[in-house]
């Protein structure tokens, strides 16, 4: 299962209304092939704080229901953010991570989450609920649970690296509509 | 002369700021003591994660402001040039100025030094008020920041608050 394969997966159970802030790099692209909305916010710089984001959203708007598309590199750049989230327990915070032991848009170069396992920090942290899956049929059945679960949860899934090349074109928004959209999806006045 | 923390705070809230996040520093201890006495302070663990909340804040309709030491500006930049100042993400940033007039511990030697430039090459608005300027400064950085969607400044040097 590849990151594409993996959001072909999620994407489509994605309850309508749900925020979605997607990490940095090859999983917003993915991200904005599988399914866009104007709920959709495509971080394309500012790596690690796609969880910080999605925080801020959560903890200003507790009745949204919110959803972290993160991956492994960007995880383990802001480590802090998983306690920080841990401490606060937003009930509509939902945070996935997809996992492929590598920094697949600078060219697959490893990281360490072979050897440190991202879904027991999150545990440890104290998320109210953890789980991880490893192959598609586990997260099609997955999926549907975890997008109804009281935050904050983590879901680790496990990805293959995908063929060499971004998994889609560049985001077509530019980040100032992306911002403005997401606060008119949210009825942002401030 | 020093500006008592619950008017500074008065004065933040009546400009319609309403989302604070930070990581601490000394000089702003009365500060962040009468937020925290308020429950408006949400404590972060470094300072360009505290500026993904503030975004996300503001992405969901409050007007953040970020606390921190300018050791922590430091920790921020790419946070600034990759999400604030690229999406139009306003917030106030509140920056201590430990190594002013090069006189503090040698940790904060250099950034206190090159501070202010490091805000001028960013193109961050800032000001560095004394006791008696806070409130007008105040509400000019949130004028400047809600007409520009960019982040703003203000210095706060030794001795500002109580």
């Amino acid at each position: 299962m590849t990151l594409s394969d993996a959001l072909a997966i999620l994407a489509p159970c994605i309850p309508e209304g749900t925020v979605c802030i997607h990490a940095n790099g090859f999983i917003g692209r993915a991200g904005h092939a599988a399914r866009d909305r104007s709920e959709c916010f495509y971080m394309i710089g500012s790596m690690g704080l796609g969880a910080s984001i999605g925080l801020g959203i959560a903890l200003v708007q507790p009745r949204r229901r919110v959803l972290v598309l993160d991956g492994d590199g960007n995880v383990l750049m802001n480590l802090g953010t998983l306690a920080t989230i841990a401490a606060r327990r937003p009930a509509n915070l939902l945070h996935v991570c997809f996992d492929n032991s590598a920094h697949a848009s600078t060219g697959a170069q490893p990281t360490i989450s072979d050897r440190v396992r991202l879904d027991e920090i999150a545990r440890a942290a104290g998320y109210r609920s953890v789980a991880r899956v490893e192959t598609a049929d586990a997260l099609a059945a997955e999926a549907p649970e975890f997008l109804a679960r009281e935050g904050p949860a983590f879901l680790l899934v496990r990805i293959a690296l995908g063929p060499p090349g971004p998994p889609g074109p560049r985001i077509p928004h530019t980040p100032e509509e992306m911002t403005a959209r997401l606060r008119r999806a949210l009825e942002a006045t401030s | 002369m020093s500006v008592p923390a619950d008017r500074c705070v008065d004065r933040l809230v009546a400009a319609g700021f309403d989302f604070f996040v930070g990581v601490p520093c000394s000089l702003v201890k009365t500060l962040l003591a009468e937020l925290e006495r308020r429950e408006l302070y949400l404590g972060e663990t470094r300072e360009d994660a505290a500026l993904g909340v503030a975004a996300g804040a503001y992405l969901a309709g409050r007007l953040p402001v970020v606390v921190m030491q300018n050791s922590g500006l430091g920790v921020s930049l790419n946070a600034l040039a990759s999400l604030h100042l690229l999406y139009r993400i306003p917030c106030l940033l509140l920056v201590t100025w430990r190594g002013f007039a090069g006189k503090d511990a040698p940790e904060h030697l250099v950034m206190g030094e090159v501070l202010p430039r490091l805000l001028e090459v960013f193109a961050i608005p800032f000001r560095a008020p004394v006791a008696d300027e806070i409130e007008a400064s105040i509400d000019w950085a949130a004028a400047t920041l809600r007409e520009t969607r960019r982040p703003v400044a203000l210095v706060v040097r030794p001795g500002l608050f109580e």
